[in-house]
């Protein structure tokens, strides 16, 4: 097990709550009983006929019927992202044991991020526009697609007026949202609802999708996104996410909560040539979320990898972390080959991922792949593996040159004082 | 706190009327307006039809036909005023730890204008819903995501440390720069490119708030048509533009030698978890903004010397932020002036709270604060001293500047100088 780390218990950041949308599992028990076994959401796209397009394959979330959850009035004034953030965030609170009506208002923020906003709705406003003219087009469009949107009708539905954020940093952003989450609970605020949904899964949004020449155009859910693998040849996108609970370490043991784990480093780092440089950006972002924790490398038990399915990318990724690790130095895994890759939600859901994957003692699977010797990775392929898990390292890349690092604990050894272990 | 304090030493400001800082300063300081009927495409068909409108060429402000090409016009301003804050502050930046130099860029509604022409041509004009991949721009993936804007500033100023876009709606200017100044105090960067930009004139934007009556209708006096705190203004009038600002730890400033302008003394931002677009006249949860602002910059609301306001000119904004502001500091609400800078460079959404932050860190400056343009018959609901008119010569030492979005954001800022405040 892990151990060390200086700051006293009482001021860690800690998560308590999951709220979980994702292409293979609506609902954290959904997720995490496919994700633990590696059951796959990969499919041909079912929200429109793609085939007309090179790419069409996605990861959608199944079975998500909005009007089940949410009063009749939201609908019509909310993208699907949204839809699915407010009910991941009814999820996730409900999780965490917390009715926002019992806490003080201002005591409670919303910080989220975004990568394309209510793509979906700005495609039907859009098309009102250009084919039937500017008296068509909906009030809503003056909120429903812009990406503010998921941490506005959050706060708005659950009465939250706390410290608020969005960012937009592509793939990287979820971890950038609840690193400035756990920037807030430190300044003083109790709770923050942070994490990250995307979908954009529509014509328009999957044309300018495609445009980023990274999509896969194989038609073979198994074979079209295969980081780290030598067939590796692009990458499958996703719609969803997950809904993180925040709270200091203090409060949440103060009201008894189940915690699952603390936010324990984070590093960011911009890299303008993220295929050279033997990944040093990523690797410089991983190392200051460990001085962050307070941790050495070999007290990582586990890396889940951005693992993009572009060979170059995958490169530099696996030298990233065989330059700190050593060759096969630490266990890596990427279950979002099981969703495709999810934009901003993309970071959240690995970090429920590893949460639930701690409490579990499983490292959750990388599927599909054949890890090709040559990138030196431990990566856990086909099967689950038993492990005991005190750490966990998440990294996400987002496109342009984002590089972001998370490091999550669930036990700590407090070296002066009486042990507090397990406690989380 | 670790008692790292965060100043602005370089400022570049894209608005229209006032292409760089020493212009924008000068349309302000003489209360000229920067308002006309939209020119980027024929507005007839809708209901407002004025735009503060920036008449930009690309090419002679140093971008390159690549560059053109690959990026948004928002994310042009914002390479534009990056490179322009840089050289204002006399920075080295290539002497610096790149990973200790990362860049914010806020926008509110990112490419939208890139969006909404390429939406039609792959749409063929709005008539095919599975929309044509093969006519679609090689960069429009940079549309998609727009943290390309932070991705291209960073690149051409040469960043390598934390860098995102801070998407809040209106408010993403102010908390644009509160982000940044954050990661500055706790020891995350020590410089920080950041800033804001949107352009967000289109008919998409337009046709939005027409469906809203957000914008006003006013059209028979383009110049004129901004009219915040006025009893006869009715709705907003869309801007487009750029602020970005060299931010750095103070003593790293005054070791080299900087100028300074002003020390981002204090930040808060708040929801008001009511309504997306709607705002409650108590002015509640802006006020609690200020409060936490002030309390920041442990400074008392007395020692404010001037007030830069949202006010975008819609009624229920300029009574919110009346309310606002005198449950938040009382009786001084009636003492200090307090002006908008939206009636002359109109509203640019993400971009604007950024642009005021450049208009107060300049009243210091100059000692002289901005008039609020076209304020003839104040609405009687709006009591306090708004700067009808005409700039004023006045002492200031220490701003606030707030801002109110979409979504129910209230974002507040207090600027000082560095030798007064933290003492």
């Amino acid at each position: 097990m892990s151990g060390g780390g200086e700051t006293p218990v009482t001021t860690g950041v800690v998560v308590t709550g999951l709220g979980i949308v994702a292409p293979n599992g609506l609902g954290l028990r959904d997720f995490w009983s496919a994700a633990r076994t590696g059951r796959s959401g990969i499919g041909r796209i079912t929200h429109f006929d793609p085939g007309q397009y090179p790419a069409r394959l996605a990861g959608e979330v199944p079975g998500f019927v909005a009007e089940r959850h949410l009063p009749g009035r939201l609908i019509p004034q909310t993208d699907r992202m949204t839809r699915l953030a407010l009910v991941a965030t009814d999820w996730a609170l409900r999780d965490a044991g917390v009715r926002p009506a019992d806490r003080g208002e201002f005591d409670m923020g919303v910080i989220t991020a975004s990568a394309s906003g209510g793509f979906e709705f700005g495609q039907g406003e859009l098309r009102k526009l250009w084919s039937r003219g500017s008296r068509y087009v909906s009030a809503y469009q003056s909120f429903a697609w812009f990406y503010a949107v998921n941490s506005g009708q959050i706060s708005i539905r659950n009465g939250m007026k706390g410290p608020s954020g969005v960012v937009v940093s592509d793939q990287a952003g979820g971890l950038d949202a609840v690193a400035q989450a756990r920037r807030q609970i430190r300044k003083g605020t109790g709770l923050v609802v942070s994490g990250a949904v995307d979908a954009s899964i529509c014509p328009w949004g999957w044309v300018a999708q495609f445009a980023s020449g990274r999509l896969s155009t194989s038609d073979d859910p198994d074979a079209a996104y295969l980081p780290f693998d030598r067939r590796a040849s692009g990458q499958v996108a996703g719609e969803g996410g997950a809904i993180l609970i925040m709270e200091s370490a203090e409060n949440a043991l103060a009201r008894g909560a189940r915690v699952y784990g603390e936010i324990a480093g984070y590093g960011a780092t911009f890299d303008p040539n993220p295929t050279g440089g033997r990944g040093a950006g990523l690797r410089k972002a991983m190392e200051l979320a460990l001085t962050d924790a307070g941790l050495a490398p070999g007290q990582v038990d586990v890396v889940f990898a951005d693992a993009a399915g572009i060979p170059e990318l995958d490169l530099a990724e696996a030298r990233a972390i065989t330059d700190l690790f050593g060759p096969c130095g630490v266990p890596v895994t990427a279950p979002k080959t099981m969703t495709g890759r999810l934009y901003s939600g993309a970071g959240p859901l690995d970090l429920a991922t590893a949460l639930l994957g701690m409490e579990e003692g499983l490292i959750p699977p990388t599927v599909n792949v054949e890890p090709s010797p040559s990138y030196q990775l431990d990566l856990v392929v086909g099967q689950p593996r038993a492990a005991q898990l005190c750490t966990a390292l998440v990294l996400a890349r987002g496109d342009g040159g984002f590089n972001s690092a998370m490091l999550l604990r669930r036990c700590r050894r407090n070296p002066t004082g009486p042990t507090t272990a397990d406690s989380f | 706190m670790n008692g790292r304090r965060v100043v602005v030493t370089g400022i570049e400001v894209l608005a229209p009327g006032g292409m760089g800082a020493k212009n924008f300063w000068s349309l302000l300081s003489e209360g000229r307006t920067a308002t006309r009927k939209i020119t980027f495409f024929d507005p007839t068909p809708f209901r407002s039809r004025v735009a503060a409108e920036i008449d930009f060429v690309p090419e002679e402000h140093g971008l390159t036909p690549q560059e053109v090409r690959r990026m948004d016009r928002a994310a042009q301003f914002a390479v534009v005023a990056a490179r322009g804050a840089v050289a204002d502050s006399g920075i080295e930046l290539t002497t610096l730890d790149p990973y200790r130099v990362g860049v914010t860029i806020g926008s509110a509604v990112g490419a939208t204008m890139g969006l909404d022409q390429e939406y039609r041509i792959v749409s063929d004009g709005g008539r095919l819903h599975l929309v044509d991949h093969q006519y679609a721009v090689p960069h429009l993936y940079n549309y998609l995501v727009p943290s390309s804007f932070a991705a291209e500033v960073a690149s051409t100023v040469g960043a390598q440390g934390p860098s995102t876009v801070v998407s809040t709606g209106c408010t993403s200017g102010i908390d644009s720069v509160g982000y940044a100044v954050e990661l500055v105090r706790e020891g995350s960067a020590d410089v920080m490119i950041a800033g804001s930009s949107d352009a967000p004139i289109s008919p998409i934007t337009m046709a939005c708030f027409d469906a809203i009556k957000a914008t006003t209708p006013r059209h028979d006096d383009p110049e004129h048509a901004s009219r915040p705190f006025d009893g006869t203004r009715n709705g907003f009038v869309l801007g487009e533009g750029a602020a970005v600002f060299v931010l750095e730890e103070l003593t790293a400033a005054r070791r080299r030698g900087a100028h300074v302008y002003a020390e981002i003394a204090g930040y808060a931002t708040r929801s008001n978890a009511y309504h997306m677009t709607g705002l409650r006249p108590d002015g509640v949860e802006m006020a609690e903004a200020i409060r936490v602002a002030l309390a920041e910059a442990r400074m008392p609301a007395e020692d404010i010397d001037y007030i830069n306001a949202h006010g975008s000119g819609t009624k229920q904004n300029d009574r919110h932020e009346t309310a606002a502001v005198k449950r938040s500091i009382g009786e001084h609400a009636y003492r200090v002036p307090m002006s908008s800078i939206k009636s002359m460079v109109g509203h640019s959404l993400g971009a604007i709270g950024s642009i005021e932050i450049a208009a107060s860190a300049m009243a210091m400056e100059h000692n002289v604060v901005p008039p609020t343009a076209n304020l003839h018959t104040p609405d009687p609901e709006c009591d306090l001293d708004y700067v009808p008119l005409t700039a004023r010569d006045h002492r200031t030492d220490a701003v606030l500047t707030v801002g109110s979005g979409f979504g129910g954001f209230q974002s507040a800022m207090v600027l000082a100088r560095p030798d007064r405040t933290g003492s």
